[in-house]
């Protein structure tokens, strides 16, 4: 029954402006990149600069508004014999999964093009870039459920990017410097899984033989993430960044009255 | 037939509905009517499982309608507002409907004709006006020819003529044994249409039994007066 249910809202976003602005941007992003600066290393750092804020931003926004655009299609589909959590699957899955492609074709297109795609750092983009959409469209379906009132639910939603996007870096950056005399490798490692962001940008910069410029830090995170274990943790951490918002969205929209 | 029994339901703080007992029996068409915010809604939402009452049961055709999905097979909803996805078409939304409910017999394309709507089905709802978008409402709540029928302010937005015709098609639902429950403020809608009434206010059922027995309790003619009698008496008893 939920295949049916996301044929239907897949078909509502493919046919949205706004994905196809997404699409086009991504794609006029890369091969700008790609054609104006020299090497795929400038390039993927550019990229991920642009991904690590942008992908967040336009999920938050577009997965809250969707939820609170589409209530009277959500009753629609309520009152026929299909059960919430196939409801709720069909519109986690059916916003979440377009933007999904229309990133992976937009960044990857022209990466093909230029030969680049099936490199390291690209691969680690694409995949990274992946489940932040992944991550931030739960979070943004758990606010546009759990929150009635649509301003307020943008508003929240806007605030959560705020803080994953700027303020948990300062609040990082503040801890180190105020404790700095003291060994903080491991809480360093502990506060970047608590932030998909964090945890996507150092997964994408070790890619690079560059991590060595981040000096002594850049070293202890390539001796952690680098490892099984590591990338382990750092696989575990994003798909419990995705798992748990959508597993709190889930049980905010089986009992919520609408 | 709906059996609704000891049903509570409260919104934060706000209590909506308060120990609601009713009986919506077949071959008849029960009107729920009440001033605005007095749980109209909510009661047709509790039914159809849109909201989740605190306690009490509803039965439909002696299937618990609570936690059902499979209930919803047998029960045609129709919401006040029509706001479907901006960028499907009608057509995709009868097509959904036809997937969800595979096998079951569909009088869609009747319906279709009826409304006037088929220069409208590969339209994007962004573009139909409120009336097409709650005509598209009606053909999707009774495509199935359910044999519950629930219905919240059908006629508004609707143009006279395609009013009769959801009229006619309600009355003949109800002579084939349909059990229907209309909630409306269109009191000349209701007059024409209804073999009962529950009137609720402040979350109560002050009032449950036919229209005839309405006008001999009131000693009115028109439904307009018989319920407002309905309403002083409730407001004196509260006082």
């Amino acid at each position: 029954m939920m295949t049916i249910l996301l044929r239907y809202v897949v078909r509502d976003v493919l046919r949205s402006k706004w994905l196809a602005l997404y699409l086009t941007f991504f794609a006029a992003v890369t091969e700008g990149l790609l054609y104006f600066t020299a090497g795929e290393a400038k390039t993927v750092i550019g990229l991920m600069n642009v991904v690590l804020l942008l992908i967040p931003l336009a999920a938050v926004v577009f997965g809250t508004l969707h939820v609170h655009h589409n209530r009277d299609f959500v009753e629609l589909m309520l009152t026929q014999p299909v059960s919430r959590p196939s409801i709720f699957g069909a519109l986690y899955l059916g916003v979440a999964l377009p933007f999904m492609a229309a990133f992976v074709i937009g960044v990857g297109v022209p990466s093909i093009l230029h030969g680049v795609a099936f490199t390291a750092p690209f691969q680690a983009l694409i995949g990274t870039g992946c489940a932040l959409t992944m991550v931030f469209f739960a979070i943004a379906y758990f606010v546009g459920v759990a929150i009635q009132d649509k301003a307020t639910a943008m508003g929240a939603a806007f605030l959560l990017w705020l803080l994953f996007g700027v303020v948990y870096d300062g609040v990082i950056l503040g801890v180190t410097v105020a404790f700095a005399d003291y060994p903080l490798e491991m809480a360093t490692i502990g506060m970047i899984v608590g932030n998909p962001i964090d945890l996507a940008r150092i997964i994408v910069m070790l890619t690079f033989d560059y991590a060595a410029l981040m000096g002594y830090t850049g070293a202890v995170f390539q001796q952690f993430f680098g490892t099984t274990t590591g990338i382990m943790v750092s696989t575990l951490s994003l798909a419990l960044w995705t798992l748990i918002p959508v597993y709190a969205g889930y049980r905010t929209f089986c009992r919520k009255d609408w | 037939m709906i059996t609704v029994n000891a049903l509570h339901k409260t919104f934060r703080t706000h209590q909506v509905l308060k120990d609601v007992t009713t009986t919506i029996p077949s071959s008849c068409i029960t009107a729920i009517i009440g001033p605005n915010g007095s749980g109209k809604t909510t009661l047709m939402k509790c039914i159809i499982g849109l909201v989740r009452p605190d306690t009490g049961t509803i039965d439909v055709d002696g299937m618990t309608a609570l936690d059902n999905p499979e209930c919803r097979t047998m029960i045609g909803y129709m919401s006040q507002v029509a706001r479907y996805p901006d960028n499907l078409t009608p057509q995709d939304l009868v097509a959904m409907i036809r997937g969800i409910r595979k096998g079951q017999r569909d009088t869609a394309d009747e319906l279709i004709a009826e409304f006037e709507l088929e220069g409208h089905m590969r339209k994007p709802m962004r573009v139909l006006s409120g009336g097409t978008r709650q005509k598209v409402g009606a053909v999707l709540a009774l495509m199935f020819t359910p044999s519950t029928v629930l219905l919240d302010e059908p006629t508004a937005g609707l143009d006279p003529l395609s009013t009769e015709r959801l009229k006619e098609r309600i009355l003949a639902m109800r002579s084939q044994g349909a059990t229907i429950a209309i909630s409306s403020h269109v009191l000349s809608d209701i007059q024409e249409l209804a073999d009962r009434i529950v009137y609720v206010q402040e979350g109560i059922v002050a009032y449950d039994g036919t229209v005839q027995e309405l006008y001999m309790q009131s000693g009115e003619t028109s439904l307009g007066k018989a319920v407002t009698s309905i309403i002083r008496r409730s407001g004196a008893l509260r006082s």
